[in-house]
């Protein structure tokens, strides 16, 4: 097998959000203490992408899974762990050692009203990138390859000389997506990228993700919520929650046939059309802060699976038969019949 | 058989300094006791506007110019602010979006459901308190006498619109116009909420309408459609007719486009182009630039609703 084009080794990635000196002071057992209060974002989290394919992370809000993107993208130092890619770790680079493969990971916004700068114009914003990554390259090449990538994107080049604002949501996003495309990347980091559409103009920017990324074998790491457009797109599906991975699998797999107790309630929440409503699978009580996180297994709480040691010990992630990784400790004695 | 709400050929309009323009153009709706109804739309199209025109809510510079809202029997468009208030939360109640948006962060849940009930209500303090308790029960809040005392920074997004659905409960209203209801929230705690709903109609006799942009979830929870396409209503009719046997292009489109309908990889359909603004609607039907079937008349005439084949109604020229 070849060396995968992205490695995300036992990442993890924890916020402190104590604040100043005063914050820290708590009085316990009769004792002053300096305590300190950390979001436990992400936790220990593996995965890897191969080349030409689409991951997708998906998982409810505040699950990490955004997070997880900008680790990736090199936007969050990791505090432990290590980003792999195409076998060079870059997550311990300098901030110049990092410059060539900026080139060749670029990122993908959710809201294209806030990721365009206003005050610039798409010509401007999409030469940025292109000038300071070569900075030997003449105006007119620039320009052509300028007029190359919006026509690709379905943006018509006569409007390069606009502000973001005269453009609708849909046309913004094709926007951004022109400039994750200019430096002709090989990943892809996409966040939500379609999550703030209208449905009809969401299937025009699936259809535009899905067509590039074939003509340029482009390889995406998707991060979404929407389970239908994952089933849709991805190669292979990764189930986060509360910070840690719960399920991987490839997409028709993990569709058909999931493991993860999570994964089954969070699949049989997906309304689809057509379909009276069959009874979901409702979980118990509500998603546990990341700040305390629960013991053992994070989902053991909601879990009607659950027992003393899913309590006590965290599960590792197991490979089936079937080839989907899960972490559970449910299924591996086969106390969940799948 | 009369209806519990009838909307006869509402018109809303926006005066700007450019000129009127309208955002709800013609609308007819009916809504019957104990009935769900659907209203669904991309951004723009007018169904919130509907959904506020209701209760007159419509705030300047935008205002009702025609047509008139018939509620158990009265024209409550044409009602004064002050009579409307007693419609307003209390007969009709309206479900917003944002959850936290909704409720006042300086104010306790208690509070701000005891307000509502003395503002409709000649009870006493202590009564209107026992009222919000057993609605908090109802919409499975657990602990509720705690609930009382917390704010609404303390509560988690899915607990928030409970309790928002709480407070639109208070009064027993007959309608409760939810106005994309879930659409901040995740879907897991989005299919408890829409059980919710869905339970609360079904025991209370209460009517629903349904404001969304999401054709999965009125498929799952309404009996009514209404598909709605720069102000007008462009098909409606018995839910799972429109869904499985769509006349409309635009509807038709809509439901191809959601992923999930095809084989997974295939190109997705795509409605070409976006919705109009709604101060440069093109003549003629309002789709057909966008429209994959037109024929000569749709770029003229503006189509009028017909029945369809399968019972539904239309407006289209191919129908």
């Amino acid at each position: 097998m070849s060396t995968p084009i992205l490695t995300i080794d036992n990442v993890v990635k924890h916020f402190d959000i104590t604040g100043g000196f005063l914050d820290q002071i708590r009085f316990k057992n009769g004792k002053f203490k300096l305590e300190k209060t950390t979001v436990k974002a992400v936790n220990n989290v593996s995965l890897s992408i191969n080349q030409g394919e689409t991951l997708s992370v998906v998982g409810e809000s505040g699950c990490g899974k955004s997070t997880l993107a900008r680790v990736v993208m090199g936007l969050y130092a990791p505090n432990s762990g290590q980003i792999l890619y195409s076998g060079k770790r870059i997550d311990n680079l300098s901030h110049k050692e990092m410059l060539p493969f900026r080139k060749k990971m670029q990122m993908i916004f959710q809201d294209p009203y806030a990721s365009l700068n206003p005050r610039k114009t798409v010509q401007r914003t999409l030469e940025e990138p292109l000038r300071f990554h070569n900075p030997k390259m003449s105006s007119k090449k620039i320009y052509d390859k300028i007029e190359e990538i919006m026509e690709q994107v379905g943006v018509d080049p006569a409007w390069a000389k606009r502000f973001p604002h005269e453009f609708s949501g849909g046309q913004r996003q094709r926007i951004s997506i022109a400039r994750g495309l200019i430096l002709d990347p090989e990943l892809i980091v996409a966040d939500e990228p379609v999550s703030a559409l209208d449905v009809s103009i969401q299937a025009q920017i699936l259809n535009l993700l899905m067509e590039t990324g074939k003509k340029r074998r482009l390889t995406y790491l998707f991060i979404t919520h929407d389970l239908s457009v994952v089933q849709h797109i991805s190669t292979n599906v990764a189930v986060m929650y509360l910070g840690n991975l719960c399920e991987l699998a490839d997409s028709g797999t993990l569709f058909e046939n999931p493991r993860h107790p999570y994964t089954k309630a969070l699949l049989s929440a997906i309304p689809k059309i057509g379909e009276t409503s069959e009874k979901h699978i409702k979980l118990k009580g509500e998603v546990p802060t990341p700040i305390h996180l629960p013991s053992g297994c994070v989902f053991h709480d909601r879990c009607v699976h659950a027992n003393e040691r899913c309590v006590n010990q965290i599960p590792e992630l197991l490979t089936l038969d079937n080839g989907t990784c899960v972490a559970c400790h449910a299924v591996e004695e086969n106390r969940v019949i799948s | 058989m009369s209806h519990l709400l009838e909307l006869h050929d509402l018109e809303v309009k926006f005066a700007l300094r450019t000129g009127d323009i309208i955002a709800i153009d013609g609308v007819d709706l009916t809504l019957d006791k104990g009935e769900t109804l659907g209203l669904v739309g991309e951004s723009g199209a007018g169904k919130s506007v509907t959904g506020f025109s209701i209760i007159n809510l419509i705030s300047k510079p935008g205002y009702i110019s025609k047509g008139k809202i018939i509620f158990d029997g009265e024209v409550i468009s044409s009602f004064s602010d002050e009579k409307m208030r007693e419609i307003r939360g209390n007969k009709i109640s309206m479900i917003f979006q944002d959850p936290m948006m909704t409720l006042n962060p300086v104010f306790t849940i208690g509070t701000q459901m005891i307000e509502t009930l003395l503002a409709h209500k000649n009870i006493s303090k202590s009564e209107a308190t026992k009222i919000a308790l057993e609605k908090l029960q109802k919409v499975q809040i657990p602990s509720p006498e705690t609930r009382l005392d917390q704010y609404p920074h303390e509560l988690s997004g899915g607990m928030r619109q409970r309790i928002i659905i709480a407070i639109a409960l208070l009064t027993d209203p007959q309608i409760i116009i939810a106005d994309e209801p879930t659409t901040a929230l995740d879907v897991t705690i989005q299919a408890e909420i829409m059980d919710l709903l869905q339970e609360l109609c079904e025991t209370d006799h209460m009517s629903l309408i349904l404001i969304t942009h999401d054709l999965a979830v009125v498929s799952q929870v309404t009996e009514e459609i209404a598909v709605m396409y720069a102000g007008k209503i462009i098909e409606s009719g018995a839910t799972n007719e429109v869904i499985s046997n769509p006349r409309h292009p635009y509807t038709k489109g809509l439901i191809n486009s959601i992923p999930g309908s095809i084989k997974p990889g295939e190109k997705l359909q795509q409605i070409p182009g976006m919705m109009p603004t709604l101060s440069k609607i093109p003549p003629g039907c309002a789709f057909n630039p966008r429209c994959l079937e037109k024929i000569g008349i749709c770029e003229t005439n503006i189509p009028e609703p017909k029945k369809t084949d399968v019972g539904t109604m239309a407006s289209c020229h191919l129908i």
